[in-house]
């Protein structure tokens, strides 16, 4: 009875092998979209990309699902923000995977927040803060200049990968860069009234951003990084918000839209919901809608201000 | 400098005003008014020479100064902008050649702080090495009926099965060590500390990380990868206690000395296969695990799972458990309510399907989310319990339970258990393998609330029909993690 169940197990696990297609591309899995996007920019027909996760969800908060085991064992090469963002999950799906191209230490792991230098570096690390990331913010897809440092990194790893299409890897690069290099000019330009503006925002998502576009963070929805805002702090915010000049509310697609709202109708100041990453707004369908889209929807809600 | 232009203004204005002042009084006068106003005229203009070249150089420094702070504010900007970094390299050379020239504008803006310098801290499991994580739990509960008396008729029970103590108590705090060994290993210890002060290796193993093919090799002690919650660490249950098939059947958890190997299949579906080799050293095995040098217990499982869309998420499993015992000895409580010691010599082979479903709005778990799982078990088992022989019986039970998170850090959830037992005859009246013509079962009910993911209170209900006689059981139970948090399995 065993044995031959035995036997029927390895019988299925025989076909299964031999059944399994053969993949020309080099198989990328994407943690989050915007590596994803970034994969197809900079790959494009050389590459096989599968995204991990959706801007509607919380990259924090992934479930190890099944599914994530089976595409990780079958890549060649993991693209991740890395800092811990995907502490909760990934260390799962890694050791599950039994795939040693994507470990990390190999050339088959790459983490896009290791190609730049990290703001928000805490110089005390200690839980009550919340959920504070050790290396620094870990979300630096929302500036387009730090986009063009990873995926320079990008492009050489994926040549370094894959030799034979090195040259197409190397060309998509430039050209991405170009494009990216002459759209951050544009974007400079069309979100300079930007500039100096106060916000409030719900998780720290926007530092960089913020950075870039000389945006000002005076109050988080979130009492501590990951921690949900309960009713006395939500109503002590709507005191705060007001005094510290917000001209604008500022939460991620895949955030609950209710707090960001509800501060919106009290004070009047206009919430805005950002893509955060590629997918998370209709418009934002690649890396270019993403960074258009975040700058229109914060011009359009300056606008709302009358100012 | 900067008295001395005050200075210089002091002398000059009088004389100018002097200058004005002067009117022609007489002729004679003329001649020395001519020579005093030459003089003056020197003076006022070698005054204003001084003076211009005193403003220009102050102007001068004025312009150096104003340019010293436009820098220091610039670089303060940027060191804001980069909180925690004050000084700021230039960005590697590589870099710079990508981001610079190829930007077509009029003024090119300064290149953004933003490459890694060298030497980035490479992200593993934080900065500590190992990772170092330890789990503290302690609960308080309300029993009707004494856990010291509770049996669950036609089964021998291990020393883990059963109720938690009346009142308060903690329960094991757990210590976990992991880290890759090196290039080919990782490495896990997990430590349990009980309540009786003493300490128990739980999990001590060493696995492979880069095998090909799909493979994992592991070898050391730990948790079976049978069924669905046999792998799941006790704080990451979504009930205080464990279901009922796996506390009669596994004494809670199969948790051996032995080696595994898995394969997982290549496919986009996933298909895992494992089999495992262990000592026989925990019950249902167990007892003398001297009496060979081969294996006392085997198992093979296969899994598979995927997505059902964006939100929607399963996992199904077959597993199977051989183990063999030989005077294994437990404490436990007779079909007549007295406290012996079974000894059991004999085999159990245990069957076990499970399979587990969870659903989010969109796939994301912050907000709202909905666990389903179940697992039904089927165990043969033949041997002599006290002596008495018996040639073969077949044992069943299930649990099924949902939980639902409906907010941010509150969830409900809702269990079902039972176990049954054959009947075994007049022969064995009174013994533990008595079923009492009963199927043992529970209703439980819980309400938790996380302070955030690693801290939890869990207040539970349960209306307990397992033993002969019905008992009410309110738990209300602590669990948090400190130090590194290992990801949860799914």
């Amino acid at each position: 009875m065993t044995l031959r169940t035995g036997l029927v197990v390895l019988a299925v696990a025989a076909a299964t092998v031999i059944a399994a297609p053969a993949h020309a591309a080099l198989n990328v899995f994407a943690c989050e979209p915007e590596w994803g996007a970034l994969s197809t920019e900079l790959g494009g027909g050389d590459v096989s990309v599968f995204v991990a996760t959706t801007a509607r969800q919380d990259p924090h908060q992934i479930q190890a699902r099944p599914a994530l085991i089976s595409r990780l064992r079958n890549a060649d090469v993991a693209v991740c923000t890395g800092a811990e963002l995907e502490i909760g999950w990934m260390p799962v799906l890694l050791r599950q995977s039994s795939n040693g191209k994507v470990q990390p230490g190999s050339p088959g792991y790459f983490e896009a927040t290791q190609q730049v230098r990290l703001l928000e570096v805490p110089t005390r690390l200690d839980r009550a803060e919340g959920d504070v990331h050790p290396q620094g913010n870990p979300h630096v897809q929302t500036d387009p200049r730090y986009m063009r440092v990873i995926a320079a990194a990008l492009a050489k790893r994926l040549a370094e990968l894959d030799p034979a299409h090195a040259a197409s890897y190397a060309q998509r690069a430039t050209a991405f860069d170009d494009k990216l290099g002459q759209a951050i000019e544009r974007w400079r330009t069309e979100a300079a009234p930007l500039k100096g503006v106060n916000a409030v925002i719900y998780h720290k998502d926007w530092v960089y951003l913020f950075a870039w576009l000389g945006i000002n963070d005076v109050a988080a929805i979130e009492p501590k990084p990951g921690v949900p805002p309960g009713g006395a702090y939500l109503a002590q915010l709507l005191d705060e918000v007001p005094k510290r000049q917000a001209k604008l509310i500022v939460y991620a697609a895949y955030q609950d839209a209710r707090a960001p709202d509800f501060i919106a109708d009290k004070t009047h100041i206009p919430a805005v919901m950002l893509p955060f990453t590629v997918g998370g707004t209709d418009a934002a369908k690649d890396l270019f809608g993403f960074y258009d889209d975040t700058i229109k929807r914060l011009l359009v809600g300056l606008g709302g201000n009358g100012g | 400098m900067g008295r001395s232009v005050f200075e210089a203004a002091a002398c000059g204005l009088p004389l100018l005003l002097a200058a004005i002042a002067a009117t022609p009084a007489a002729a004679d006068e003329l001649s020395d008014l001519r020579q005093d106003m030459q003089q003056m005229r020197q003076q006022y203009d070698s005054e204003l020479k001084r003076l211009q070249q005193d403003y220009e150089s102050k102007l001068q420094q004025m312009e150096r100064r104003l340019k010293a702070a436009e820098d220091k504010a610039d670089s303060a900007q940027k060191a804001a902008a980069a909180q925690q970094q004050p000084t700021l390299a230039a960005p590697p050379p590589a870099i710079a050649a990508i981001t610079e020239p190829q930007i077509a504008a009029p003024q090119p803006p300064p290149a953004p702080p933003i490459a890694a310098g060298p030497g980035g801290t490479p992200s593993s499991a934080g900065a500590f090495n190992p990772a170092i994580g330890a789990v503290l739990e302690g609960q308080a509960t309300s029993q009707s009926r004494n856990p010291n008396t509770y049996r669950l008729p036609g089964f021998a029970l291990g020393d883990s099965a059963g109720p938690l103590p009346r009142g308060l108590s903690i329960n094991e705090s757990e210590i976990n060590l992991n880290a890759n060994v090196d290039q080919a290993l990782y490495g896990n210890l997990t430590l349990a500390f009980e309540p009786n002060n003493t300490v128990g290796v739980e999990e001590g193993f060493i696995q492979s990380t880069s095998l090909p093919y799909g493979l994992t090799l592991r070898g050391g002690r730990f948790f079976s990868g049978v069924g669905y919650l046999n792998e799941q660490h006790a704080h990451t249950w979504d009930f205080a206690d464990q279901a009922l098939p796996y506390q009669a059947f596994l004494n809670t958890q199969y948790d051996d000395d032995g080696v595994q190997v898995r394969w997982l299949a290549p496919t986009s579906r996933f298909l895992e296969f494992g089999a495992e080799a262990f000592r026989g050293a925990a019950f249902p095995a167990g007892g003398d695990s001297n009496h060979n040098n081969g294996v006392g217990a085997w198992s093979g499982f296969v899994h598979t799972g995927d997505d059902i869309g964006d939100s929607a998420s399963y996992r199904v499993g077959l597993s199977y458990l051989h183990t063999a015992a030989k005077n294994r000895a437990t404490d436990d409580v007779d079909g007549l309510g007295v406290p012996v010691t079974d000894v059991f010599s004999g085999t159990d082979n245990t069957y076990i399907a499970d399979g587990v479903f969870k659903w989010a709005p969109n796939g994301d778990f912050v907000e709202r989310y909905l666990k389903l799982q179940g697992e039904f078990f089927l165990r043969q088992e033949q041997g002599a319990l006290n002596g008495l022989n018996f040639s073969g019986t077949t044992q069943t039970g299930f649990y099924t339970q949902g939980v639902y998170q409906f907010m941010p850090q509150w969830r409900v959830g809702l269990r079902y258990d039972q176990v049954h037992a054959g009947s075994l005859g007049p022969g064995f009246a009174g013994t533990t393998l008595d079923n009492l013509a009963s199927t043992p079962r529970r209703y439980s009910a819980m309400v938790d609330y996380s302070t955030s993911e690693f801290g939890r209170f869990r207040l539970q209900y349960e209306n307990d029909h397992s033993r002969p006689q019905t008992a009410n059981e309110f738990i209300l139970q602590y669990i948090v993690s400190i130090g590194a948090h290992g990801a949860h399995q799914y």
